[in-house]
């Protein structure tokens, strides 16, 4: 049996051509199950035909190779990308370590950098247009998935598509000259005489400023928010509606037990994906927020985001350090939406991958 | 006859307030279908009124930036490059041709690559970890902030050419069409049946072939859907070419050299304090918003036929 190994291997070597067939068993057992079945018996003109021909071993492996090397590219480009940002934000890692990001100095010409007055206005930024965004985006995934007429609801998804797919600069362009003004003129001012206790519309309002990029950022992501929570809400099986609308429930005690309860881990996960986009959209936010690295209590004071900074002046950063410190921002602001997208995906795939819904 | 064993309550028996029984329900029942009633409307209503607050002010947007832009767009727009400041006139010519350049390059970097790790998610690694996790991944890398994809590009290939380039601004928005073109492909051939995939088998098709000229080619409208999409997404992006493409204010046709970008150069004049720039920039945005529209609008029509013949 042992010398009967290589033959194998040979034979696993050259599925095509007038390689000799094996007939013994024995030896069949260590060809593997993709390799084509010995024929018995003499060879017929067929079999020969095709033996002559390519069987597109090669090159199927080859292709299977290729697409395999683009699919983990996929990976190698993530990795890639980390390893980078690492290497080049080095300097700034040295210098300021962990308290790189608790510190809000930020000093380019004397070299003393800290992250904190962007990742605060990120976060403010962030939330305040989720607490905008929310409750609105599943008004419109509650009304678009249960109550909408058939008819409008094609025209009414088309829309949000159509919205969603507004590059971020032009909803900055269409900011500065219309949300800015309106913000100065009138609802700043309104803002100020109904909420003005609070004392989070305090100070000179130019209009812009943290509230008018949240609102921008709020409109950005009303369409993505929505149409994700409509797909998750469809995805509950019709049965589990009709059962609840069985037991005798209005329709919106079926949206709330049957619907909503169904789909919680999923909406949660497409709010956290919102909260992914808006931490990371930067133009229309670079527009508005005033690009001022304070932090202020006041919703009407500039500041600034992670994004922003890097786009307003990475290209005019002097100096290795001030370079590498922004390019440690970046780093920052990548790990951050890895973690919040994997975490969002996580929840809408459990959600939407067709796993039958639980009933609790 | 007098032996009826159903009580009925006359007027007579405890005054006028006693009602007769509806079909059982108590006084109670009846408070708290009122009440469950009620908050369905006001539920219902309440989905209406926000569906109404978000769709009219996103159209607001949309018709005014029509406005806008249609008021501003003559023929100079097309023809010319930018005016220095303070002369009237000027155009955004070289910005498209850039934006035109660059896509070109984003495109035959990203589709390709997009495409073939779709055929491997779909095809080859069905069900296997390695497809798991590369999957999950193009998922995470779609949501990554593109200015992060920008100083990525910025980091390879600016900082060791020590010059901005056209070429490196590809590379960047290669990087994001990839992960959409890729879930596409793989959704849309899941979608192809594998009694066509078989057939083809089955006649001795290997399995590159078939992958090719069957599942490829019957799945194929809903990937260049996917391909419409990504290119759309990207056509708008501007973060990545701040650091990358750079913009330029005149005609560039090398790759080794800055260019001009049409999303680019509305982001300088919308920031500039100048009244003629904003005018630009207000054409500049109609014709990009055209732009993607038209290839959203056909990818909606294209993927409304897409249905597989003979699909069973």
């Amino acid at each position: 049996m042992p010398q009967a190994v290589p033959t194998s291997r040979m034979e696993e070597g050259t599925p095509s051509g007038d390689a000799p067939r094996l007939h013994a068993p024995a030896i069949l057992q260590f060809v593997e199950a993709a390799e084509p079945v010995a024929q018995e018996g003499p060879q017929s003109p067929i079999r020969k035909y095709l033996n002559a021909r390519s069987s597109g071993g090669v090159a199927d492996k080859t292709v299977a190779g290729l697409r395999l090397i683009c699919a983990v590219s996929i990976f190698g480009v993530v990795i890639f990308i980390l390893t980078i940002l690492i290497m080049r934000s080095k300097l700034s890692l040295a210098q300021f370590g962990f308290s790189f990001f608790t510190r809000s100095a930020w000093d380019p010409v004397s070299g003393d950098f800290g992250a904190l007055p962007f990742i605060v206005g990120t976060l403010e930024t962030s939330l305040l247009a989720l607490a905008m965004a929310v409750p609105l985006a599943m008004g419109v995934a509650i009304f678009l998935s249960e109550l909408c007429p058939e008819r409008l609801r094609a025209p009414i998804s088309f829309l949000t598509e159509l919205l969603a797919a507004i590059p971020s600069v032009v909803y900055g362009l269409w900011a500065v000259f219309v949300l800015v003004p309106l913000m100065r003129d009138q609802l700043g001012p309104f803002l100020y005489k109904t909420l003005g206790w609070t004392g989070l519309f305090e100070g000179a309002n130019f209009g812009v400023g943290m509230l008018t990029a949240s609102i921008i950022l709020a409109i950005m992501i009303l369409p993505i928010v929505s149409s994700i929570t409509r797909d998750i809400m469809l995805a509950v099986p019709v049965s589990q509606r009709e059962a609840v609308l069985a037991l005798g429930a209005t329709r919106w005690e079926m949206i709330r037990t049957g619907v909503l309860r169904n789909a919680r881990i999923g909406i949660v996960g497409a709010v956290i994906l919102g909260l992914g986009r808006a931490l990371g959209e930067t133009m229309a936010v670079t527009m508005v927020i005033g690009n001022h690295p304070d932090i202020s209590k006041s919703l009407f004071a500039p500041g600034y985001t992670l994004a922003s900074v890097i786009a307003n002046e990475f290209t005019e950063a002097t100096g290795n350090m001030y370079l590498s410190a922004l390019i440690e921002i970046g780093l920052a602001l990548f790990i951050v939406t890895i973690i919040v997208n994997a975490i969002a995906r996580a929840l809408v795939w459990a959600v939407t991958r067709g796993a039958p819904a639980r009933v609790n | 006859m007098s032996a009826n064993p159903i009580p009925i309550p006359t007027p007579t028996d405890e005054g006028k307030s006693m009602r007769p029984p509806m079909n059982f329900q108590t006084r109670r029942m009846r408070v708290n279908s009122q009440r469950r009633y009620l908050m369905n409307y006001l539920v219902t209503g309440l989905a209406v009124l926000s569906t109404v607050l978000v769709i009219v002010p996103l159209v607001a947007i949309l018709v005014y930036l029509v406005y806008k832009g249609a008021s501003s767009l003559n023929f100079a727009f097309f023809t010319q490059i930018p005016a220095p400041v303070g002369e009237s006139g000027g155009g955004m010519a070289n910005s498209m041709l850039g934006s035109g350049i660059i896509l070109l390059l984003a495109s035959s970097m990203g589709i390709p690559v997009g495409i073939a790790a779709g055929v491997y998610l779909a095809e080859y690694g069905r069900g296997r970890l390695l497809a798991m996790s590369v999957r999950f991944t193009a998922d995470v890398l779609n949501g990554i902030p593109s200015i992060v994809m920008g100083i990525a590009a910025y980091s390879l290939i600016v900082m060791r050419q020590l010059h901005f380039s056209a070429f490196s601004g590809g590379v960047a928005l290669a990087i994001m069409m990839v992960p959409t073109i890729t879930r596409t492909t793989e959704e849309m051939l899941m979608t192809v049946p594998h009694a066509i995939r078989e057939a083809a088998l089955g006649l001795g098709v290997p399995k590159w072939r078939t992958v090719i000229s069957v599942s490829l080619r019957t799945a194929s409208p809903g990937i260049i859907t996917g391909c419409m999409l990504a290119f759309a997404r990207v056509a708008g992006e501007t973060a990545p070419l701040l650091f990358t493409a750079f913009g330029n204010q005149f005609w560039s046709f090398k790759l080794n050299e800055p260019i001009a970008a049409l999303p680019l150069q509305i982001y300088v004049y919308a920031i500039s304090p100048y009244d003629e720039w904003h005018r630009l920039a207000w054409a500049g945005s109609l014709v990009l918003i055209l732009m993607i529209m038209v290839s959203v609008t056909l990818v909606r029509i294209y993927a409304g036929r897409n249905t597989l013949k003979g699909a069973s």
